[in-house]
């Protein structure tokens, strides 16, 4: 039970996190397809520090002193740096679709496009090989949240909430579960929250009322892509073991899924995100999984094939849609370039 | 055409293909300062490296390799000829299969899915009926239309739920990607028709030159004996490379589906949806029915693409340990329809030019430090410059009445209006 929490969250969190980015984007009235590409390339560029820093020598003396304070602070840099980047990558997108009224389905599959080929390019010429991995050691290692930092003994128990919840956990989780939850209050409580989604509903009637709508939409779309890049990095950090190969497997278009399944809500948004994320750890590692703790790996015993499990996800996604997309209300200027002239 | 008179500057045709080229020549100027960039930060390429680099990026096409000396050498190459008309073909025609569904007002990013569906199908037949008691040739045109089949009724999936359950085509499509990625890993995955003859690696299947055969009263694939694409004496023009028929093919589907837009009812009722759905309804068309056929269509091209490039006999498909990727066939079917501007004749060229740079990658990877994935960004940079060559199309004709405006008192226009049939050309072969 506790691997299957932990491992749903490792899921789940940047799941729900890319997946608040999407509202950020759409509230603001940009179709932000390129999820996908900016996860990857935030992905990318998190790695990058990690390893340039590594071979740069930063962090080495907290490592061998096991200064894990430091550590998490090196992971956390790691974290603003994959925002960052991810932030200016998707300022290609609020470019085309804000100033050249561009095809926004368009614009986004660009980035999804541009972001794993220049990732590879680049990987390709740094490492020689189709992956990025950290210059020395591993995630688990580095980054990982052990019970010995709060003085347990390696055959101390730390209690069902404690071993579940802080031993073999990443501080990123819980970092994306706060930033998620000042985000939505945010978007719901503040003014500019309010703006933001007024931009995304009536950009005429925001216009007329002294809102900047341009600006409107690149806030909405650079704090879209900062969520997404960070995203992206901590997927690879938690998922991948802190390693860039230019791809997410579609972990951006399943945010986007979530996004409309929560129906544009972050409530909505976090439960769906827990149902998607426990599907997707169940195709990760369903032969490891022992549901009531007696030893027998159930979902192994049935023997259906893994690549069942794998398309699970994927197949949920489309049915829940099928069944929720008569509800499901976006928001209504969505996609549709803002033109100031038009009434 | 509908104008008398008036110049080719001011055709709509004009402007889509200047606004094409003008992508081009932007989306390939921003590779060659990458790599430019690049080279000069490496100590690796240097910016010797660099400038050979750039030089392959425009002329990869007729390069010949190197010279005893180490420098590169360009000439008539008919091996990257040959091989640029074999890739062409799966990309003109999934670039068809994207164009056919935006004259709809759809967005068929599941090209990969329906491509690889028709891949699984395509083998299965082909390697599953053996020459021995029906005649290759039959054999082939059973696996080209069980593909074309498959692609179709894959692209019906999207296509219906758009229509009836009005959900985004778009996330349907990616959805369908991955099942089908998963679905064809799945059937293959410990199938007889894995290649166990030539290949140490897991997971991959006979090419479909291989065909069943008795041996000694036992069924076992040997070499030649199954069926692949007539070469229509192509191999001869190109020596050395892998072009078969399956160009002439596509071009022929490239010339119907030309038609069926333009000059059937069909055609007119599909284009009507995508100008507008709800007035096509007014006006007493089935938009559902239209919606679902467009998907339809356009998957079945994707199939032929997949169809076409695994039936070649030299091809084979495989997949890794963890997961099938989407094949990047599919996805560049979206830039090969969007610098056509979904024209099905503009699609011959487009198509042939993005394989160009296919083997302009191979060439970077080959001769230089350098990799393919370059040849991936200027992709990219095309489709995003292309997301607003709406906005480069405003600018051209802005510029244009300017001048006009200029030049209204004095005389008529005075600079020459550019050839189309030269431009479009140009689309496709600039190198």
């Amino acid at each position: 039970m506790t691997f299957l929490i932990q491992q749903t969250l490792l899921y789940a969190v940047p799941l729900m996190i890319v997946a608040l980015a999407g509202v950020f984007a759409e509230r603001s009235g940009i179709i932000n397809l390129a999820l996908e590409g900016i996860m990857i390339f935030g992905a990318f560029s998190g790695v990058l520090f990690v390893n340039l820093s590594q071979k740069a020598g930063f962090f080495v003396d907290a490592k061998a002193a096991g200064d894990w304070v430091a550590l998490q602070g090196f992971m956390i840099l790691a974290m603003i740096v994959a925002a960052v980047l991810g932030a200016i990558f998707s300022l290609l997108l609020s470019f085309a679709s804000v100033n050249l009224k561009a095809d926004q389905t368009i614009g986004g599959t660009a980035l999804n496009l541009l972001a794993p080929a220049l990732v590879l390019f680049f990987i390709r010429l740094i490492a020689n090989q189709n992956t990025l991995q950290m210059a020395e050691g591993d995630a688990a290692s580095y980054f990982m949240i052990k019970k010995s930092f709060f003085g347990y003994g390696r055959s101390d128990e730390m209690g069902f909430l404690g071993s579940t919840f802080v031993d073999k956990t990443y501080l990123a989780t819980y970092i994306c579960i706060i930033l998620f939850v000042i985000l939505s209050i945010l978007l719901y409580k503040t003014r500019f929250g309010l703006r933001l989604r007024s931009c995304g509903e009536n950009p005429q009637a925001a216009d007329s009322l002294g809102i900047n709508v341009y600006k409107m939409r690149y806030a909405g779309t650079t704090i879209s892509g900062a969520l997404a890049g960070m995203g992206g990095f901590v997927y690879a950090l938690t998922t991948a073991n802190c390693a860039s190969t230019g791809d997410v497997a579609g972990f951006g278009f399943l945010a986007l899924a979530v996004m409309i399944f929560g129906n544009w809500k972050p409530l909505n948004i976090a439960g769906s995100a827990l149902i998607f994320g426990l599907f997707k750890c169940i195709a990760a590692s369903y032969t490891s999984i022992d549901i009531n703790g007696d030893g027998i790996f159930l979902l192994k015993e049935i023997g259906i094939s893994q690549h069942f499990y794998r398309m699970l996800p994927y197949l949920i996604t489309l049915v829940v849609l099928a069944f929720t997309s008569k509800k499901s209300r976006a928001p209504k200027a969505e996609g549709i370039p803002y033109d100031k002239g038009q009434r | 055409m509908r104008e008398k008179g008036s110049n080719l500057w001011e055709k709509d045709a004009t402007k889509s293909v200047t606004a094409s080229l003008i992508s081009i020549v932007i989306g390939m100027a921003v590779g060659a300062v990458i790599i430019l960039i690049v080279g000069i930060f490496n100590s690796n390429l240097g910016l010797k490296g660099a400038i050979e680099g750039i030089r392959l990026v425009f002329g990869g096409l007729f390069s010949t390799g190197r010279d005893s000396a180490g420098h590169l050498t360009f000439g008539f190459n008919p091996t990257n000829m040959g091989n640029m008309l074999f890739r062409a073909t799966p990309l003109i025609l999934t670039g068809l299969s994207v164009a056919v569904a935006f004259k709809t007002g759809l967005f068929n990013i599941g090209a990969p899915g329906q491509y690889l569906m028709s891949t699984a199908v395509t083998l299965m037949l082909a390697l599953g009926i053996s020459t021995d008691h029906v005649p290759a040739p039959l054999v082939w045109l059973i696996a080209f239309l069980g593909g074309i089949l498959a692609g179709a009724l894959w692209g019906c999936i999207p296509g219906l739920v758009k229509a009836f359950l009005n959900i985004n085509e778009v996330l349907a499509c990616i959805m369908t990607n991955w099942i089908a990625a998963n679905l064809v890993t799945w059937m293959f995955d410990g199938s007889q028709f894995r290649n166990l003859v030539e290949n140490t690696k897991s997971g991959y299947i006979y090419k479909t030159s291989f065909g069943l055969t008795q041996v000694d009263g036992v069924w076992t694939y040997v070499d030649g004996k199954g069926v692949q694409t007539a070469k229509m004496g192509l191999d001869k023009l190109f020596p050395n490379s892998q072009v078969n028929g399956g160009i002439l093919i596509a071009i022929v589907i490239a010339v119907l589906v030309y038609i069926l837009m333009t000059k059937t009812t069909l055609g007119y009722e599909l284009k009507a949806c995508g100008a507008n759905r709800h007035a096509a309804r007014y006006a007493g068309i089935a938009d559902k029915r239209n919606i679902v056929l467009s998907m339809a269509i356009a998957g079945a091209l994707s199939g032929a693409a997949a169809a076409l490039y695994y039936l070649s006999g030299n091809t084979e498909f495989y997949w890794t340990s963890a997961y099938q990727s989407l094949p990047a066939t599919g996805f560049n079917g979206i830039p090969v329809a969007l610098l056509a501007a979904s024209n099905p004749i503009a699609v011959i060229f487009t198509g042939c030019f993005m394989s160009m740079l296919d083997i302009v990658g191979l060439q970077m990877t080959n001769l230089t430090a350098y990799n393919e994935y370059i040849t991936d960004v200027i992709i990219a940079i095309i489709v995003y410059l292309s997301a607003f060559s709406l906005v480069i199309k405003l600018m051209l004709s802005g510029r244009r009445k300017h001048k006009v405006a200029a030049a209204a008192k004095p005389a008529a226009p005075t600079d020459p209006p550019p050839d189309t049939g030269a431009a479009e050309e140009k689309g496709g072969e600039q190198a």
